[in-house]
């Protein structure tokens, strides 16, 4: 037997210390770097977590508001002293001194004027006016003593809710000491109700924070809506059927596929000019309109809706139709009786998807005039109306503490209309996804 | 509200003739409907369309030269003494009188002379309306006798109902065409209207933006100045800080989500990310105001630097967050587009799962990318509302994203808003600007087009 002389092998290449080392170093690599791409989903979530929390948390309060509950009493000898209960002579009265004689009545302490003129502050300038439709609706009620929630001016309410500091020295705050002391006693004695904010649904817009409504933009926005709905989705869908079913391939189609690409990356306010150098300037047609509106939010959102059109007819595999044609329809008929049905689902996607884009734009309306100042809700479509997103925008412009809480609640809105048409666009995907 | 009426009338007129083609279809085919070239309803369709085709289409001729034809008439029917006004003064009455038919507030107290034109104006208008009613309820009623007359079975009613329908569709395609069309119509027209004004060189050099001009001759120390770099240069600021918040971060969830993610987490994490891009931009705005830009300014005070409240940076970043969404998205489709052999020959050769990423996926993607990413740069140079809310008017010229700069779309946004009249230099430089936005967001957006096209086309 001869030994065998074991000569110490050469260590694999895999097995050094150096080639550990580099392992190691390329495995942190690595999870450093799967650690980027979480971080980057982290951080843009938690923006979006910021940004709802800080609008809610800034919003919330908006939807409560505190009213003066205050036992009215409606004088004959100040709304109506001839008793001739006339329509005219009834709006035309003093409710105001009414509203101020039923907060005075609470104080009988407070005498001198300055002091009256301040506690009488308190009541907002909107409460004369729903005394007023208070006793045009109901006549009867003069001569009578109700007791009837008004408006309180937006400071106090703000006060109450917490938004202004007490500790504040008085100079540097909107509300003076002797009036947080009359507030409290208004609490003490139960004179303050706090409630659901009607008055954000039910008003229109006004100066003042605690009158301020989101009406006429909701209804506005309703309009605008409309007319971009009427006006895009047969065009687009339209479009999008020639484009894929019938087109020929030549320039002029070619040129309209680049058109159209091109169209859905131009910037909002571009559209806005054109609205306003074409529709307004042009044409004539009336200033603020959900008309002129709606037709600049309906070529905004026409690229999103053929390109949604065309990507749903794709999917539709050719043997439906080679299927149709095969038993003697046309083509325009296997369109509409097969593919088109069959497409719509992925359609009607694109259409919710471009009409909430159209829902929150704001731009291109600002162009054309929908930023007025508007009080009556829009009764047609060519009334001077605002929308939703715009009156949004006029209220962040307000530096009243009050209207801060009050843009914050439209968007809260305004999201919650916006969530509802994705919601239903997710859902119309789940329901009717089809595979072949 | 009369308008509503005659569609109304027209479309029941329509109705009707639907069914009278019909029935006479199934009529002169003796019953026999085998006898037809088309299907009954075809021919109910055919008669519908004379019916509504033509009087529409009157309609529309009608609305358009409406306004131009009465306005002429009004005005050759001016007092002689308004006779020798210029044209400015005469457009002016004009608006006055179309203000006093619809009981809107003029600009003076109406004279006995204006308030009798503005009777004949609308005297003129509601001749018209009348006249057009009838016309349109005859040519409706002539093309219904017409077309029922012409049915009979041998007739091609499919065909001729479908050419219809085939026109119409073709029309729908080129509203894009036309759309674009009268974007840079309207622009250039305005836009040369300015550029007679101011010369282009001056705008598109000039150092000094200040667009308040005078509006009476004797006013002082407000002659505009129309030099639009320190909005180039604010435009860009913004825009460069939003592409480094977005892009990274876009980026890099793109590459999280289709190469590591699980389908659970890719499932809830890409729903919700995409709420960023549905979120109106107008509450972007807000929040950069009212939250990012006091924070940016509290956070620069304490470390001793002057922040302005409404600084570049808040506004940037703000709209860098919107952005996120658009860049991952396409980067998302970019990536899962390179084919899975490149991975798997890179697995292969024993990378780790980021090495194959970075050396293999995005080379691979990286024209996608980049036409992504030049989409999203257009896309920052066009928002609006983020900007008018945040970054300020102030035209500085400055690179510091601590100043407050002024953007294109804020000076086209705050120049256009509220009534103006449109032939002094100030509200037709908003034009010149949305030329310049148009064209430079334009180019961008065909070269992103064409470099994603080109790449796609390596692995299909």
């Amino acid at each position: 037997m001869t030994d065998i002389i074991s000569t110490p092998r050469a260590a694999a290449p895999y097995q050094t210390d150096d080639f550990a080392a580099r392992l190691k170093k390329r495995y942190a690599a690595e999870r450093r770097f799967k650690m980027y791409g979480m971080a980057a989903i982290g951080v843009a979530l938690a923006m979006l977590a910021v940004l709802l929390a800080s609008i809610v948390a800034q919003g919330y309060t908006a939807f409560a508001q505190h009213d003066l509950a205050l036992e009215v009493y409606f004088d004959p000898a100040e709304i109506d002293p001839q008793g001739t209960r006339d329509p005219d002579t009834l709006s035309n009265a003093n409710y105001a001194a009414l509203a101020r004689n039923a907060l005075l009545a609470v104080f009988p302490e407070v005498e001198s004027r300055t002091d009256r003129r301040r506690l009488t502050a308190m009541i907002s300038n909107g409460a004369a006016f729903e005394l007023r439709q208070m006793v045009m609706d109901d006549p009867s009620l003069i001569g009578t003593r109700k007791s009837v929630n008004l408006a309180l001016a937006s400071d106090y309410d703000q006060l109450l809710k917490g938004n202004i500091d007490r500790r504040v020295p008085e100079t540097d705050r909107k509300v003076t000491d002797q009036q947080i002391a009359w507030i409290d006693k208004l609490v003490a004695n139960g004179n303050i109700v706090n409630g659901f904010n009607w008055r954000l649904f039910l008003n229109g817009d006004s100066r003042d924070p605690e009158l301020a409504g989101l009406k006429a933009g909701l209804v506005g926005s309703l309009l605008t809506l409309m007319v971009t709905l009427g006006l895009a989705i047969p065009i687009g869908i339209s479009a999008a059927v020639y484009l894929e079913e019938f087109a020929p391939k030549n320039k002029l189609t070619d040129l309209i596929e680049v058109n159209i690409n091109n169209l859905a990356a131009v910037p909002s306010i571009v559209f806005g000019l054109l609205g306003l150098a074409v529709f307004l300037n042009v044409f004539n047609m009336p200033r603020s309109a959900p008309v002129v509106g709606g037709i600049v939010l309906a070529l905004m959102t026409l690229p999103t809706i053929i390109i949604a059109g065309r990507a749903a007819l794709k999917a539709v595999p050719p043997s439906i139709r080679e299927a149709a044609l095969g038993v003697g329809a046309s083509p325009l008929q296997v369109v509409t009786h097969h593919v088109l049905p069959l497409a719509m689902p992925g359609i009607l996607t694109g259409v919710i998807i471009g009409m909430a884009h159209a829902l929150g734009e704001t731009a291109p309306l600002l162009m054309i005039g929908m930023i007025a100042f508007i009080v009556d809700t829009p009764s047609g479509f060519g009334d001077a109306a605002t929308v939703l997103p715009v009156q949004i925008f006029m209220w962040a412009d307000s530096p009243e503490r009050g209207f801060v809480e009050r843009t914050s609640a439209a968007i809260m809105v305004l999201l919650a209309f916006l969530i509802a048409m994705n919601a239903i666009a997710v859902v119309l995907r789940k329901h009717f996804e089809r595979r072949w | 509200m009369s308008v509503s009426l005659f569609l109304a009338v027209l479309a029941v007129l329509a109705f009707v003739g639907f069914q009278l083609g019909k029935s006479r279809a199934v009529v002169t085919a003796g019953g026999k409907l085998s006898r037809l070239h088309s299907v009954p309803s075809y021919y109910g369709l055919y008669v519908a369309l004379w019916v509504g085709l033509p009087a529409l289409m009157l309609f529309a001729l009608w609305t358009g030269l409406e306004g131009s034809i009465v306005d002429g008439m009004v005005r050759s029917s001016l007092p002689a003494a308004m006779a020798g006004l210029s044209p400015q003064e005469i457009n002016l009455i004009m608006v006055d009188i179309h203000n006093l038919a619809y009981g809107n507030i003029t600009s003076r107290v109406p004279d006995p002379a204006l308030l009798a034109a503005a009777e004949h104006y609308k005297g003129l208008r509601e001749i018209g309306n009348g006249a057009l009613a009838v016309v349109m309820l005859a040519v409706a009623c002539a093309g219904l006798y017409y077309a029922r007359q012409r049915i009979e079975p041998g007739l091609r009613a499919r065909n001729l109902v479908e050419k219809v329908v085939n026109i119409f569709l073709i029309l729908c395609s080129l509203v894009a065409i036309l759309t674009t069309v009268g974007i840079v119509l309207s622009l250039l027209f305005e836009a040369i209207r300015f550029f007679t004004k101011v010369p282009p060189a001056e705008f598109l050099f000039g150092l000094h933006w200040s667009p308040q001009t005078a509006i009476r001759a004797d006013q002082v120390a407000s002659d505009g100045s129309f030099g639009a770099v320190p909005l180039f240069t604010g435009t860009l600021l913004i825009a460069s800080i939003a592409m480094v918040v977005a892009v990274p971060l876009g980026l890099m969830s793109a590459i999280y989500m289709s190469e590591y993610a699980p389908a659970k987490v890719r499932g809830t994490v890409k729903p919700v990310l995409e709420i960023l891009a549905g979120i109106p931009t107008v509450v972007y705005g807000f929040f950069a105001a009212l939250t990012m830009a006091p924070f940016v300014r509290d956070v620069g005070q304490s470390f001793g630097l002057g922040v302005s409240s409404e600084s570049a940076l808040a506004a940037g970043v703000v709209m860098g967050v919107m952005i996120i969404p658009f860049v991952s998205s396409l980067s998302d489709d970019i990536i899962n587009a390179v084919p899975q052999s490149l991975r798997d020959g890179s697995y292969g050769l024993g990378a780790t799962k980021s090495e194959t990423i970075r050396q293999v996926v995005l080379p691979a993607a990286l024209p996608g990318i980049v036409g992504g990413v030049l989409l999203a740069v257009s896309r920052a140079i066009g928002e609006t509302m983020i900007v008018v809310m945040a970054a300020g008017l102030a035209a500085n010229l400055s690179a510091n994203p601590l100043d407050a700069v002024s953007t294109v779309t804020v000076q086209i946004a705050t120049l256009l808003v509220g009534d103006q009249e449109f032939d002094s230099a100030k509200t037709l430089s908003a034009f010149g600007l949305g030329l310049v936005l148009f064209t430079v967001t334009l180019g961008l957006n065909i070269i992103a087009l064409r470099v994603v096209q080109k790449y796609r086309e390596k692995y299909d």
